[in-house]
């Protein structure tokens, strides 16, 4: 394997019309390591995932996944790479009319000519990798969340991509649930010898297993650095946010073109 | 400054509807340019025509039997009175084959499979089940919208046919066995009056144009919707409405082009 | 639902439409009773033709032996010019004569056929001779009502 980096992110803006999302971001992902990019809710990490997938174009600066710039592709060859890489998607988004075996099937038979019986044999390995083999038969609707995202994290590796990326996967999920998907990141990220990009806002459950950090705020990198520096960091925000402070460089309050007193002043002459 | 308000929330309104008419248009292109999938792999839209196709035939054949029944009570009331009850078979065929069977049948079809076509599509977008497919490189137009387009396209004719042939069934039940019309004179003359080619085939026609306008509308608005619990109603009552008004005008349109030169 | 129900489902859904299309074909429409084998054309003219159509039926002694093909004008003659495609299976006297006739007191208008008593028989692109136009209701009251008035003033004279 080459040391090239599987995923680099170069001065990348993007807006969505005149709203700025991300600017100037640079993220390097390698080969083999499962990165984590932090920050709190609606900082832009899930659309630097959208942009990484293609789903996106960015609105000036690059990506660049296995040495191809993604925005220059066109629709077949995104469509190639997109083959090659795996998302989680925040709450699953598991094909709600199909079971759990037809859903992890589902990539198989879009894009490959297995047979049926090699398909059953390839989804059931991927089911059990995640411990979840015997409910391949059910639907969706009759999976508790923690089963619905180890079954959405079997569909992500069912091409065994090169590339899994991960958006929220511990959002609302129960500690146990939570330390089993945590595991499985790593573990799957491992025997598959694949890249893996997590976005979260959890902390603790993340430090635990990523090689790497990034955080973002407002769009921007704050910090990076291994899940130790991270933890011993002295960057204020970076400290507000891994130790959970309610008040500090990010504000309590959303910005507000009045100072409170000013609003009070306008509903009493009003 | 309030009407300089108004004239531009006016201005707004209309060029926000023109962009929709716009992408619409665009949308339409592109479930033909992308129904390969819908054919090669046939059992996805068998699955549609199920979905939208067998599911609605009860509500239909039901309908369709009452429409035809009353049509024969309120055709024979008003027949009787020019002493020509014999041609209770010609009307109740002609009004449900040109005009009743399609147009019915398909606000019919509209409310029950329509809705139910934004619904799943906008859901499907609203869950993110479009986004995953579309990191899974599998094209949602090709996979999801075409084949419950070409269900949609494919059932309503059928739907219509169904739908007449019992309404024609239902005036013959209330005309000839209840209200005692002579039977012979009930077929012969409503054969001697309809015209396979000018009547029953227009009829056809326009069950199968307005089966084009619901699907079209129906996976456009679940497609378009804001992927949000409103949104997804909102989308549903704006395929109901749309398309009923669109399969109005259009039967006005048809109906001129058809039948107005003869 | 499983692939194989499904498709027996859809199979039956698709059995049942055309059924009703060729339900609505042979009975209710009169597919069954078009012209379905050979026919031949003769025209026929006439000074009025009321409200006759194109594809109204031919009739002869009550039963339909062609239909109306085509209608147009003569600016020569100032009559209507009626192109009939007659089923090939019947064969008619070249004295027959055509006259537009009304189904009931409003009904749609037909041609009907009363066959004359010639041996030649009318062959394609033949012109039928004898013809009467359509009975124009106003031109039937007008006429009535001034026959009523001449008989009135008539019988007056006479007392």
């Amino acid at each position: 394997m080459s040391q090239e980096p599987l995923v680099e992110i170069r001065d990348l803006n993007f807006a969505y019309d005149t709203r700025t999302i991300l600017s100037g971001i640079n993220i390097t992902i390698p080969r083999g390591k499962v990165v984590a990019i932090m920050g709190s809710s609606g900082c832009g990490k899930t659309t630097t995932l959208r942009l990484i997938g293609g789903q996106l174009k960015p609105t000036s600066g690059e990506v660049k996944v296995a040495g191809q710039v993604v925005h220059e592709m066109d629709a077949k060859q995104l469509y190639s790479l997109r083959r090659r890489m795996g998302m989680l998607f925040q709450f699953g988004a598991l094909f709600t009319d199909m079971s759990v075996f037809d859903n992890i099937a589902f990539q198989m038979r879009e894009h490959t000519d297995l047979t049926e019986p090699m398909i059953r044999d390839l989804v059931l390995m991927k089911l059990h990798a995640v411990g979840l083999r015997g409910a391949h038969n059910l639907m969706p609707a009759e999976l508790s969340g923690g089963m619905a995202r180890r079954v959405a994290l079997a569909r992500a590796i069912a091409l065994d991509p090169m590339l899994i990326m991960y958006d929220e996967p511990f959002a609302g999920l129960d500690p146990i649930s939570l330390a089993i998907v945590g595991e499985l990141i790593r573990r799957l990220n491992d025997a598959l010898g694949a890249s893996s990009i997590v976005v979260t806002h959890d902390v603790q459950e993340s430090l635990k297993i990523v090689d790497y950090v990034y955080f973002v705020s407002e769009g921007r990198v704050v910090a990076e650095g291994t899940a130790e520096e991270i933890k011993n960091s002295k960057t204020s925000y970076v400290h507000q946010f891994v130790w959970g402070e309610a008040d500090g460089p990010v504000p309590f309050h959303y910005p507000s073109q009045k100072s409170f007193s000013e609003q009070l002043m306008d509903n009493a002459v009003r | 400054m309030k009407i300089l308000q108004t004239l531009q929330g006016l201005g707004n309104l209309v060029t926000r509807r023109i962009f929709r008419l716009g992408f619409a248009a665009r949308f339409f292109v592109a479930i033909f340019l992308q129904s390969g999938t819908a054919f090669r792999r046939i059992n996805l839209t068998l699955r549609e025509i199920y979905f939208s196709g067998v599911l609605s035939l009860i509500i239909i054949l039901v309908s369709g039997l009452f429409v035809g029944m009353v049509l024969g009570l309120q055709g024979y009331d008003t027949l009787q009175r020019y002493g020509s009850t014999e041609a209770l078979g010609v009307l109740v065929a002609l009004s449900l084959v040109r005009e009743l069977g399609p147009v019915v049948a398909a606000l019919l079809f509209a409310s029950r499979a329509g809705s139910a076509i934004t619904a799943e599509i906008g859901l499907m977008k609203a869950t993110e089940q479009l986004s995953a497919m579309e990191m899974m490189a599998v094209n949602p137009i090709a996979r999801v919208v075409a084949p419950r387009f070409w269900g949609g396209v494919v059932s309503m004719p059928l739907l219509a046919a169904l739908f007449s042939a019992m309404g024609v069934l239902g005036g013959y039940l209330v005309g000839v066995q209840l209200i005692g019309v002579d039977e012979g004179s009930f077929w012969a003359q409503m054969q001697a009056s309809v015209d396979f080619q000018k009547d029953i085939l227009n009829g056809v026609i326009k069950s199968f144009v307005f089966g084009i306008i619901i699907s079209w509308v129906a996976v456009f608005e679940g497609f378009d919707a804001d992927p949000t619990a409103e949104g997804v109603s909102r989308a549903t009552t704006r395929t109901v409405v749309t398309s009923s008004l669109a399969i109005l005008a259009a039967d006005f349109i048809l109906t001129a082009f058809m039948f107005a030169g003869a | 639902m499983t692939r194989t129900s499904i498709d027996l489902w859809v199979g039956f859904f698709v059995a049942l439409g055309l059924a009703a299309l060729l339900f609505m074909a042979l009975k209710v429409g009169n597919l069954a009773s078009a012209n379905s084998g050979e026919t031949y054309v003769i025209e026929a003219k006439f000074d009025n033709i009321g409200g006759l159509k194109v594809r109204a039926p031919v009739k002869s002694a009550g039963v339909v032996v062609g239909r109306v093909s085509e209608i147009r004008f003569d600016p020569e003659m100032y009559q209507a010019v009626v192109k009939m495609q007659l089923d090939a299976r019947y064969h008619f006297p070249r004295d027959t004569f055509a006259t537009i006739n009304t189904s009931g007191l409003l009904g749609e208008q037909y041609i009907g056929f009363e066959a004359g008593g010639d041996t030649d028989m009318l062959v394609a692109g033949d012109v039928v001779k004898k013809t009467q136009s359509a009975v124009v209701l106003e031109k039937l009251i007008s006429q009535f009502m001034f026959n009523k008035a001449s008989e009135d003033t008539s019988s007056s004279k006479t007392q």
